[in-house]
This record gives C-alpha cells, sequence and structure tokens, in this order.
C-alpha cells in the first residue's frame, strides 16, 4: 500500500514528502497531483513515480519487456494482495517458483518495478516462511535474497535470512 | 507470435479485440481448454500470447498492452489506471455477475444491477473530462480491456440503465468497431458459450472470482462435455417420456441375496475385496479413500444394480511389525491383533462400510489354506530352496529383519544406514553388507549366521502370469497405474522370492527343517482374502474356485499393485487349484494432507478414530473424500476446500434442491404429488437427466467413481435451474393454468429428487435414507435402472421434509485445521517449550558468527536424518517426539544464530516510536 509507495519513492531519490491517501475498502492508494483528478492504484502511481525519477527502464525496454512487467504488476496487485489463506499463499510460492527456474530477475534479466513490488509485497510472507519452506521454493528464495541486497530496496525492512547449504535433501 | 484462445472464455474477447485494433500480426490458435491450460500458470479459458523469444504472456491485460506497444503506443498514467482498476475492481465483479447469468440463470438485469457502482465510476470518467474515449479522444488499450470485461455480461449498450447516457454512447461505438464486433462473432459463438458454461456448471463460483486452478477439479473428459451438452435428438426425448410414464412397473424388483451370499447361476457374480489393512496402524483418511471407502461405494452400486455382490475385508495381522508392538505394550502378539482389529473394525463401522465380513488373517483357516497353497506349490516344483546369510541378534536371541539393525552405508559411509536402505545416498543395502551393524532394539552386535529359506520360482511361472495377465488387461478394468506398475515389473524381469522368515508370529511352515519359521507375510496376506472368506461361509470356495461364475475386483493404493497383479496370481496359478483371479484391479494414487503427508508422529492430518470427533456427520466425510477420489492423479484434502464443497456442492445445490422440491409439495399441495402435464420443456429435461444418469452409469461401471459423482451433482444442477427458471411458488397464487404448472413442475421435481435418492445412496447412504424417509420413497424403487422413471406418481403423500445438510463455519473449520495440524504443527508445538527453556541463548548468541551457523547446520543435518529414519522404522512414538523436539530446538538454535528471530521484536520495537 501507501507505505512501500515511500520506499519506493526513497529508492528512486525523489524529494521527501509526497503525500498519499487511501481509498475505498480494500484501501486503494491515492496520489494528489497539481493537474487533474490523481492517480489511483498502486501500479499506475508506482509507473508514475518511476517516470518522474526518469527511471524508465525500470518499466522495461522492450516491448516485450514492458508487458511482462505489467503482467507481473498486475500479478502482485491481483493475486499477492487478494489472496489471503494460506492456500493463496502457497499458490502464488509454487507458481513464482516455477517462473523464477531459468530467470534471475520477473522479467529475466533485467531488474524492474515488477521485482521492486513484488519484494515489497512478499516480505511479510517470506519472514514467517520456515526453513524447510524457503528450501522447498528455492527459486523465490535466490530471488528474494538477491531483491533484497539490491542496494536501495530492502530500506528498514528485515534482513530474511537464507541458509546456503541445503538441510532438506533428503526430503521429498 | 501464438496467440492461444480457447471458444466461448470470455477473456480471449478483449485480447482478440485489441489485436485486430492494434493490427498485431498474431497466428490465431483456437485451443480446446479441456485439454490443458494454455500457460502453466493460468487455468483452462485463459488466453496465452507466445511470443517469439518464447516468453508466454499469460495476462489478458498485458497481453492487450502488449500489442498496442508493439505499434508504438505507448501506456499512459491514465490506460495504466485503467487496466489496474479492470484487474482488480471490474474483472472480479463482472466474473461473478457472469457467472449468475449463465449458472444460476439469474436475469441480465439483475446481474448489471450488481455492477452498479463500477458502471457509474465509468459514465462519471467519462462525463468529467468530456473525452469520447476513457483515456483521451482516440481509442487506446484501456477502451478495449473495458469493453471486453463489460460486453460478455451486457450484450448490447440497452441493458445499461439510460441514465448513463456517456457510458452507453461509448459501449455502442465500441461494440460497433470492426475490431470488437469481429472479435465477438468469433468468440461468443452460441455452441462456445455453452461449452462456457458447461465448465463454470461444474466449478464452484468462487474459483472464478479468483482465476485459481485447484489440483482437486477433475479433468473433464470430452465424453462428460458430450453427456452434458450434446444436443438432443428427437429420439432421445421420446424415449425418455416413454420410460417417465413406465414408472415404477419399469423397474426391476430389487435382488435380495439369502445369506451368506453365494454365487448364483445365470447372474452376475461380483466378489469385491479391498487390501487388508495392518493392524496395527489406525487407517488415516488416505488409507480410507484408497481401498475400503472406495470399494464399499462400487459395492454399493453393485448391489443397486442387482449384481450377486460379495465384499470382504480384514485386518492383515502378522509379521515383525506386530511382534515388537506387542513386546513394547507387554502383551502377547494376539492380544494386540485383537485390540487393533476392534479398533478397526469401529472406524469402518462409522464410516458406514457396508462390509459383508470383516474378519481377520489370524484364523485356522488362514493356516489351512495357505500351507494349501504352499504343499501344491511345492509338489509343483515352483519352490526353491536356498541358503541366506542374516544377521543374528545373540542377545535378542532372533534374526533380526531389516527394519531392526543399522550401520553403516557400505556406498557412502553413512553412518545410520538401515538395513533395507541407506536414507543418505538411496541405494538399496543388503542388511548383511553394513559396516559395524547394531541391534536397533538392545545396540547389541548381531553376527551373521546362514539360514535356510524357501523362495517361489517367479521366473519359471513368468510364462503363465504373461498369458494370464494379457487376458486380464484385454478383458478387465485395470486402473492406468495398474497396468503401468504391472509392466515396469514384468519388463525388469522377475527373481526367485523368498517367501519364508525367521519369526514366531505367523503362519507356521509346514515342511521338515523350516518348522520354527513362518511365511513372509506377502506370500500370506493376500491369502488373507480366501481365508476371510471361509470364515464366512464354508462354501467359500465357489467364490474363489471359480473363475467361470465370479469376477474379481480389489481395490487398493498403487503401492499395493505388485502384489496383486504379479506375485498372489503366480502364487495361485502356480498351486494350479482354479482359483478365481483378478478381473479388475482398482488402484488409487495417494491423498495428501493439506500440503504434506499424513503423519501418525507428527500428529498430522486426520485419522480414522479422529474424523469421528470432529462432529462433521460420516456422510460429509464420505462425499468429500469421494469427490476427491485421487483418480488418475494425487489429491490433497483441504479444510477449506471441505467447507466450500459442503456449502456449496451439499448445500446451496443438492440439499437445496432436494429441500425445494419436497417442500413444494408439502406447502403448496398437502404433502401429496400433485398431477404433472409435461410440456416440450419438461420433457426435454428427462432426457437431459436421463443422459446424466447414462453417463453415471458409464462411469461407475468402469469404477470412475469421482467423476461419476459429478453426474449426481449436474442433475441437482439442472434441477435448480429448473425450478429457478419456472417458479412455481409464484405460479401457484395464479390461474388455473399456472397451478397445473406449478404441480407439473414440483412433480418433477420431487421425482428427481427421488432418482438422485438411489443415486447417491453409494456415496452417501444415511442421507439417501433420511431422503427415502422424507419423501417415502417405496423400498421397491432403491433399484437403478438405465432409465428416469416416475417413481412417486400423482396422489403419493410425502413424509415429513426437512433440511439434509448443515453450513460449515469458518471458525469451526478453523478450529478443526488448527487441531488437526496443517503443516506448522512443528513450531506451534514446540515454540512455548523452547522459549522456556532457553530465554538466555537466544541474546547471548552473536547474531550471524559463521562458524556457530556451520556447527548448528549440521547438527541440524544429523538429527534430521536421525529422526526421518525413526519414523521410516515406526519406531516408538515417545522416542521419536523426544528426538523431534531436539531437532526443533537445534533449529531453533540455529535460526537465532543467524539473528533471524532477535530481529523480529527489534523491528516491531521500531515502529512503536
Amino acid at each position: 500500500g501507501v507505505e512501500e509507495l515511500a520506499l519506493l519513492a526513497k529508492l528512486l531519490g525523489l524529494p521527501r514528502g509526497i503525500k498519499y491517501g487511501v481509498q475505498g475498502e480494500r484501501k486503494v492508494p491515492v496520489l494528489q497531483t497539481n493537474n487533474g483528478p490523481g492517480l489511483t492504484g498502486l501500479m499506475t502511481i508506482a509507473a508514475h513515480l518511476v517516470k518522474q525519477a526518469k527511471k524508465d527502464q525500470l518499466l522495461g525496454i522492450t516491448a516485450e519487456e514492458k508487458a511482462v512487467v505489467q503482467q507481473w504488476l498486475e500479478y502482485r496487485v491481483t493475486r499477492v494482495d487478494g489472496g489471503t489463506s494460506k492456500e493463496d499463499t502457497t499458490t502464488i510460492l509454487k507458481d513464482l517458483n516455477i517462473h523464477l527456474e531459468d530467470k534471475v530477475y520477473l522479467a529475466g534479466n533485467i531488474f524492474t518495478l515488477a521485482d521492486i513490488l513484488m519484494y515489497y509485497g512478499l516480505h511479510h510472507v517470506m519472514v514467517d516462511l520456515t526453513v524447510q519452506e524457503k528450501e522447498k521454493y528455492l527459486n523465490v528464495s535466490r530471488w528474494f535474497n538477491h531483491i533484497q541486497h539490491y542496494p536501495g530496496v530492502r530500506q528498514h525492512l528485515s534482513n530474511v535470512i537464507f541458509i546456503k547449504n541445503r538441510l532438506y535433501t533428503n526430503a521429498h | 507470435m501464438r496467440l492461444r484462445v480457447a471458444p466461448g472464455g470470455p477473456a480471449a474477447l478483449k485480447v482478440l479485440a485489441a489485436a485486430g485494433a492494434a493490427a498485431a500480426p498474431v497466428r490465431l490458435v483456437w485451443g480446446d481448454p479441456l485439454e490443458r491450460p494454455l500457460a502453466s500458470l493460468s487455468p483452462p479459458w485463459v488466453p496465452a500470447l507466445e511470443l517469439d523469444s518464447g516468453t508466454v504472456l499469460f495476462s489478458p491485460n498485458a497481453i492487450c498492452q502488449f500489442f498496442f506497444l508493439a505499434r508504438g503506443e505507448e501506456p499512459t498514467d491514465l490506460t495504466n489506471q485503467w487496466l489496474e482498476w479492470e484487474a482488480t475492481e471490474l474483472q472480479p465483479a463482472a466474473s461473478a455477475a457472469l457467472y449468475a447469468q449463465l449458472v444460476h440463470g439469474k436475469k441480465g438485469q439483475e446481474t448489471v444491477e450488481a455492477l452498479g457502482q463500477l458502471l457509474d465510476h465509468i459514465e462519471q470518467n467519462l462525463t468529467r473530462r468530456g473525452t469520447a474515449y476513457l483515456a483521451g479522444d482516440t481509442k487506446s488499450v484501456a477502451d478495449v480491456v473495458v469493453w471486453g470485461a463489460l460486453f460478455p455480461v451486457l450484450q448490447d449498450e440497452t441493458s445499461l440503465p439510460s441514465e448513463l447516457q456517456a457510458l452507453r454512447t461509448w459501449f455502442q461505438s465500441m461494440t460497433l468497431s470492426e475490431a470488437c464486433r469481429k472479435a465477438a462473432d468469433s468468440v461468443l459463438m452460441p455452441k462456445a458459450l455453452l461449452e462456457f458454461k458447461s465448465y463454470l456448471q461444474k466449478h464452484p463460483p468462487p474459483c472464478l472470482a479468483t482465476e485459481k486452478a485447484t489440483s482437486n477439479e477433475p479433468e473433464s473428459s470430452p465424453q462428460e462435455e458430450d453427456g452434458s451438452e450434446h444436443a438432443l435428438t428427437e429420439e432421445e426425448i421420446t424415449a425418455a417420456v416413454d420410460a417417465w410414464a413406465r414408472g415404477v412397473a419399469a423397474l426391476p424388483k430389487p435382488w435380495r441375496p439369502q445369506k451368506p451370499v453365494l454365487p448364483v447361476e445365470g447372474m452376475r457374480n461380483v466378489l469385491i475385496t479391498s487390501a487388508l489393512p495392518y493392524v496395527n496402524n489406525v487407517p488415516h483418511l488416505g488409507n480410507i479413500i484408497g481401498c475400503v471407502l472406495s470399494a464399499d461405494t462400487f459395492a454399493r452400486y453393485c448391489r443397486l444394480r442387482n449384481w450377486n455382490t460379495l465384499y470382504v475385508c480384514g485386518t492383515d495381522e502378522y509379521g515383525t511389525a506386530t511382534e515388537t508392538k506387542a513386546m513394547e505394550e507387554g502383551l502377547t502378539p494376539q492380544e494386540i491383533c485383537n485390540k487393533y482389529n476392534a479398533i478397526h473394525a469401529e472406524i469402518y463401522r462409522w464410516f458406514d462400510i457396508s462390509f459383508d465380513y470383516f474378519g481377520r488373517t489370524t484364523t485356522s483357516h488362514q493356516t489351512t489354506i495357505a500351507q494349501d497353497i504352499f504343499q501344491r506349490l511345492l509338489a509343483r516344483g515352483f519352490l526353491l530352496q536356498d541358503t541366506v546369510e542374516q544377521l543374528r541378534c545373540e542377545d535378542c536371541q532372533r534374526f533380526l529383519a531389516d527394519r531392526f539393525v543399522e550401520g553403516i552405508c557400505p556406498f557412502c559411509n553413512y553412518e545410520e544406514a538401515r538395513g533395507d536402505q541407506c536414507d543418505k545416498c538411496g541405494k538399496l543395502i543388503n542388511a548383511v553388507e553394513l559396516k559395524n551393524p547394531q541391534c536397533k532394539l538392545c545396540r547389541g552386535i548381531p553376527v551373521v549366521k546362514t539360514t535356510q529359506h524357501l523362495f517361489l520360482d517367479l521366473p519359471k511361472l513368468e510364462e503363465r502370469l504373461e498369458a494370464w495377465l494379457e487376458q486380464s488387461f484385454a478383458t478387465g478394468d485395470w486402473t492406468a497405474n495398474a497396468r503401468y506398475i504391472t509392466r515396469s515389473w514384468i519388463r525388469d524381469g522377475l527373481k526367485p522370492r523368498c517367501i519364508t522368515r525367521d519369526l514366531k508370529w505367523g503362519t507356521p511352515v509346514p515342511l521338515d527343517g523350516f518348522r520354527d519359521k513362518v511365511f513372509y507375510v506377502w506370500f500370506d496376506a493376500p491369502i488373507g482374502y480366501l481365508s476371510i472368506t471361509a470364515n464366512y461361509t464354508d462354501q467359500w470356495e465357489r467364490w474363489w474356485k471359480n473363475p467361470q461364475q465370479v469376477e474379481l475386483y480389489n481395490f487398493m493404493a498403487k503401492d499395493n499393485v505388485p502384489f496383486h497383479s504379479v506375485i498372489f496370481p503366480s502364487s495361485l496359478l502356480g498351486a494350479d487349484d482354479n482359483y478365481t483371479l483378478v478381473n479388475h484391479l482398482i488402484a488409487t494414487e495417494y491423498l495428501n494432507y493439506e500440503d504434506g503427508k499424513f503423519s501418525k508422529s507428527r500428529g498430522v492430518g486426520v485419522f480414522g478414530d479422529m474424523a469421528k470427533d470432529t462432529g462433521i456427520p460420516a456422510d460429509i466425510w464420505r462425499f468429500y473424500l469421494l469427490y476427491l477420489r485421487p483418480e488418475g492423479q494425487d489429491s490433497a484434502f483441504s479444510w477449506s476446500d471441505l467447507m466450500l464443497k459442503n456449502n456449496s456442492e451439499l448445500l446451496n445445490n443438492l440439499g437445496n434442491f432436494i429441500n425445494r422440491a419436497g417442500m413444494f409439495v408439502c406447502k403448496f399441495f398437502g404433502g401429496t404429488v400433485p398431477n404433472m402435464v409435461l410440456t416440450l420443456d419438461d420433457k426435454r429435461l428427462l432426457a437431459r437427466v436421463t443422459l446424466e444418469l447414462r453417463q453415471y452409469h458409464q462411469l461407475l461401471e468402469k469404477v470412475r467413481i469421482r467423476d461419476a459423482l459429478r453426474c449426481i451433482l449436474s442433475i441437482s444442477r439442472h434441477g435448480n435451474q429448473y425450478i429457478q427458471v419456472n417458479e412455481p411458488w409464484k405460479r401457484i397464487k395464479g390461474d388455473e393454468k399456472d397451478r397445473q404448472r406449478a404441480g407439473t413442475v414440483t412433480g418433477v421435481a420431487v421425482n428427481m429428487a427421488s432418482m438422485l435418492a438411489v443415486m447417491l445412496q453409494p456415496y452417501m447412504p444415511s442421507v439417501s435414507l433420511a431422503i427415502q424417509e422424507q419423501l417415502r420413497i417405496p423400498p421397491d424403487c432403491f433399484i437403478l435402472s438405465h432409465n428416469f422413471t416416475c417413481t412417486l406418481p400423482a396422489g403419493h403423500c410425502v413424509g415429513t421434509v426437512s433440511p439434509l445438510f448443515q453450513k460449515l463455519e469458518n471458525d469451526q473449520v478453523e478450529a478443526l485445521r488448527k487441531r488437526f495440524g496443517g503443516g506448522q504443527t512443528e513450531d506451534l508445538a514446540v515454540e512455548p517449550q523452547a522459549k522456556q527453556t532457553h530465554p538466555a541463548p537466544a541474546t547471548l548468541m552473536a547474531p550471524g558468527d559463521p562458524q556457530l551457523i556451520q556447527e548448528l547446520t549440521e547438527k541440524v543435518a544429523k538429527q534430521g536424518n536421525y529422526v526421518r529414519q525413526l519414523k521410516a522404522n515406526k519406531a516408538e512414538k515417545a522416542q521419536v517426539d523426544t528426538e523431534v523436539a531436539t531437532l526443533l530446538e537445534l533449529k531453533k538454535q540455529l535460526l537465532l544464530a543467524e539473528g533471524k528471530s532477535p530481529e523480529v521484536p527489534l523491528f516491531k520495537g521500531k515502529r512503536k516510536k
């Protein structure tokens, strides 16, 4: 929600003091702008901030990358934010684990806004995972660990520990 | 690039419209959504775009965005905002509205009203900006995406409230644009819509709202689609009406066999067994659905078909595990068996398993029959004698079974390898090859002794076995996994198998030189089917030595297949006494618990004896287990899914229909079934129900128990729709014609309920009985034919009608989930203890000390292996618990050492300021 937009703004090096509101039951963030009625929605505001900071590469460079970033931002706001049950979380971790099997970042080989917002969105989930679960979703863990060490991303959020050697090699 | 879309899927609309509007050069592939999902991360019916790079886009909005990007139209804040709003707000509501229209048959007007606020939002944006399109004066990706979500629900602008003028104008101009019109024509063809509808009908609404696929949903087969949605022919309708009119007279008289049940000349004689549960384990839900419950459902079905049916089962009681258990509990093996046999019998009684006889293997018949088979094998030269080197513990005065030895693995030097397999490298081990072997009971050092054993000469029997298998495969219904496992055994080549053991608790070997030995349990156990039948009737041979008249069904989980398809048939073929061999081998896959395995030692999962303590009736358990029977693939038990299925399928669908049908008879017609004057619509319904009934038979005859259950739910869905469309509660207040219509609809509905009671009997016997009593269905109607006939004619009096099912509440189910564990029990169980005993180290340890982490990591790994080994060896619970506690404590220390836990309170502290 609003908190992660503040984190993002700081990461992007934007000046402090951007004010956000929230709207509706789901507490959708709203950004007041000088011209017009303001912007609504996490994805929308995040993309707007990225463009303001002139870091457009974070939205992808080619058309394909841009669409993929869009896709994962949408996944973040619909599935990650929409899911509440333990099963939803498991499904998300499984999905991501498959997707990240052969990729460094969500959009392939470039670091994008999708990685940042997915990291913020999953932080509370990853904090609670057991050592065994982290090992089970190995690709997610590798990606998450990578992103949390990306300069400026983690900020005050707790560092989630990942063990380098595998403990559960016998587990099926 | 290739765009794969499914005809009828609403999301196909926007991507096709976007491809058209942006003139994207796509190759269109129409996929069959029922075959497989188009992209791995998305459910069927969602389009996928495969780019030339190999990337697959599975989000419809991202696909639309890509088409516009490829044409050079960059997204703006405004288009982004519309796309996000569509994905998070509009799409879920539109999907729900579409579901209500297609499945519940809600009128278009009602569902459009449900979208009210969202439509207002579009209207306001259009008027405030004063633009022709959502994001400006030209058409953008936003327009296509929003239009694509609305069109399947609205169809045309006239269904929009007239005050939403700007929205109406925009919607109309979109609909008239060439790209949108073409997309609508190709996607929303009437036939494709029907297919989509039938897909929706098989899924509860929540799945659609979140668009997620679950593994517990069956893969619908093309056959099923034909059954529910093929166009009815005149002949089918006429035949259904004729059958209906013939009434009870058309039904065969139910066959009530004399007891004991024996094969009858000229009848179909069905002998059903379910794998014998091992006596000293309390069965869990997976065991129950794997054999006894599946076999029970099928046995009940067979009886309703008037097939002469015998269903036997019992506990498998001989073997090392019983001996050890007896030593632990200070009882004799027989006393242990008596105790646990009673526990098993009680559990199956609670689950309403209709055994004709539930016996056990420790009987004198077992000895007689097993020894007879042995003698015949010996006389015919199918037994070999050989010396075996085996470990013997002189302290314990016994030869050690593999599971009672451990030592150093000869392959990888792992220190705690088991006698049969190394947990570390996974290699199979011959116990005598272990370095430094130890007796697990007394920790003494066993010595290698040679001992004589008898072997079943499988290579010599292979030819007969293969000839028989070929014929049984060709004529019987073997599940795919059973065929596969059997073939791979044969392909790998058969070797002689040892059939004797140096034990006391077993069937004695009747041969000089072997009199202190017993039969190995896998040789002995399947003979239990015969001896249990012999305890039921002294004429047991009429079932078991009568392949000409008897058809044998074996039910089991897949791990039991080789014993039933290769080894036991080999014994019987070798004994050469005209034995009845398995005709149909029905094996299930595994049922998991939530996301893991059932585990007695960790207290995870629901075990047979606990099910009744949940307060959930046995029939609900039966329904849910059969609903997710691991047929063809593994499935997983989930508490929230249990609640969902109970509330959506049983309460809202099946229970609702049967209750309404009965209530209408009581409330509007004084408890007497009214006169019925069938219209063409009613006749169509009769034909539709008949098709479902035939499908049910087709599936059950192939023992596709789970799939057949869907037919029952499908019929009640048709019934609900029928009542909804005809509104008898309104018509009853109308003129004579309306009242007659209300009577017909009520009469047809209550007769559907009557047939459902019979179809449901194999699955939910108590509920079936309750319906029978409520509607006073004559006992002679409790028979399954291939036709839907009028069993409750005009004038029939029903009894008192009351609801059949209760809603399961979230709190109740959450409490049960907590009680029975679900992935997190380890942490829950141990945390308080760890906090009490080790408060100090948490703060004293320097977080991140690599040496400490290394040390602890190794300890955790070692202890983990030890615990797994204990569990694998079925060690005593108390011992396992202690070791698990140690393991968890180590893990905890490891986490602390890594600085994980101390950081959490720190973080919280910061935020409080």
